[in-house]
């Protein structure tokens, strides 16, 4: 029964791990190759260091901690350089697939009109 | 049941390692790169998980604990380097 938790785990870890990379390699323009490696691995490697704490926790020298740790440092730092990385693309103007937004947002109704500011 | 499983898994972050080595040297953008970089870390991370379950050993968590630290630390310092051509202002 554990084991066949451990092994599903380690292969869904492995599995999302490999499509994140994946997307990372086959998408077409930088935000949306943002997306594979900062969702998919995450959970990737997040199931991976779950399996890891099972199988060191039910080994009987006590509840293995290590993996907790790595998986908070994880989860807490992936959006943080996701958002890093979305800012810098930004900056540098990035081209993307799509379309650019209007210079200007059209005035809503009771606002003043562009001409009068 | 583990000692079949944990050989594909190694195959399949292998491959993803692989992938992201790709990114890393095609990566049209700096932001490409930096993202690759950035995965390359996470990805070593797991092999490093899946090697010490393979080995049966709890000597690698530091390592991975430290990797984790330094690859953060390294993505935001390139970004920053990116954002505001300058690290520590």
């Amino acid at each position: 029964m554990l084991d066949n938790l451990l092994a599903f785990l380690i292969l869904a870890g492995a599995a999302f791990t490999f499509i994140g990379s994946l997307g990372l390699a086959r998408l077409r323009d930088f935000y949306t190759r943002l997306h594979g490696p900062t969702k998919a691995t995450t959970l990737g490697v997040g199931s991976l260091l779950v399996a890891s704490a099972i199988h060191f926790s039910t080994r009987g020298e006590g509840i293995s901690l290590h993996e907790v740790l790595v998986t908070l440092f994880l989860f807490i730092t992936a959006p943080v350089s996701a958002h890093l990385l979305a800012k810098a693309a930004l900056h540098l103007r990035l081209a993307s697939l799509a379309p650019a937004p209007e210079e200007e947002a059209p005035a809503r109704q009771g606002d003043a009109s562009p001409e009068e500011r | 049941m583990l000692s079949v499983v944990i050989p594909i898994a190694f195959t399949l972050v292998a491959l993803a390692v692989a992938l992201n080595f790709w990114r890393l040297l095609v990566g049209p953008s700096l932001p490409d790169r930096i993202l690759a970089l950035d995965t390359l870390y996470v990805n070593t991370i797991a092999l490093l998980v899946l090697l010490g379950i393979h080995l049966g050993s709890a000597l690698y968590f530091e390592a991975a604990l430290l990797i984790a630290l330094m690859g953060f630390v390294g993505t935001v310092a390139l970004c920053k380097y990116l954002l505001r051509g300058d690290i520590i202002e």
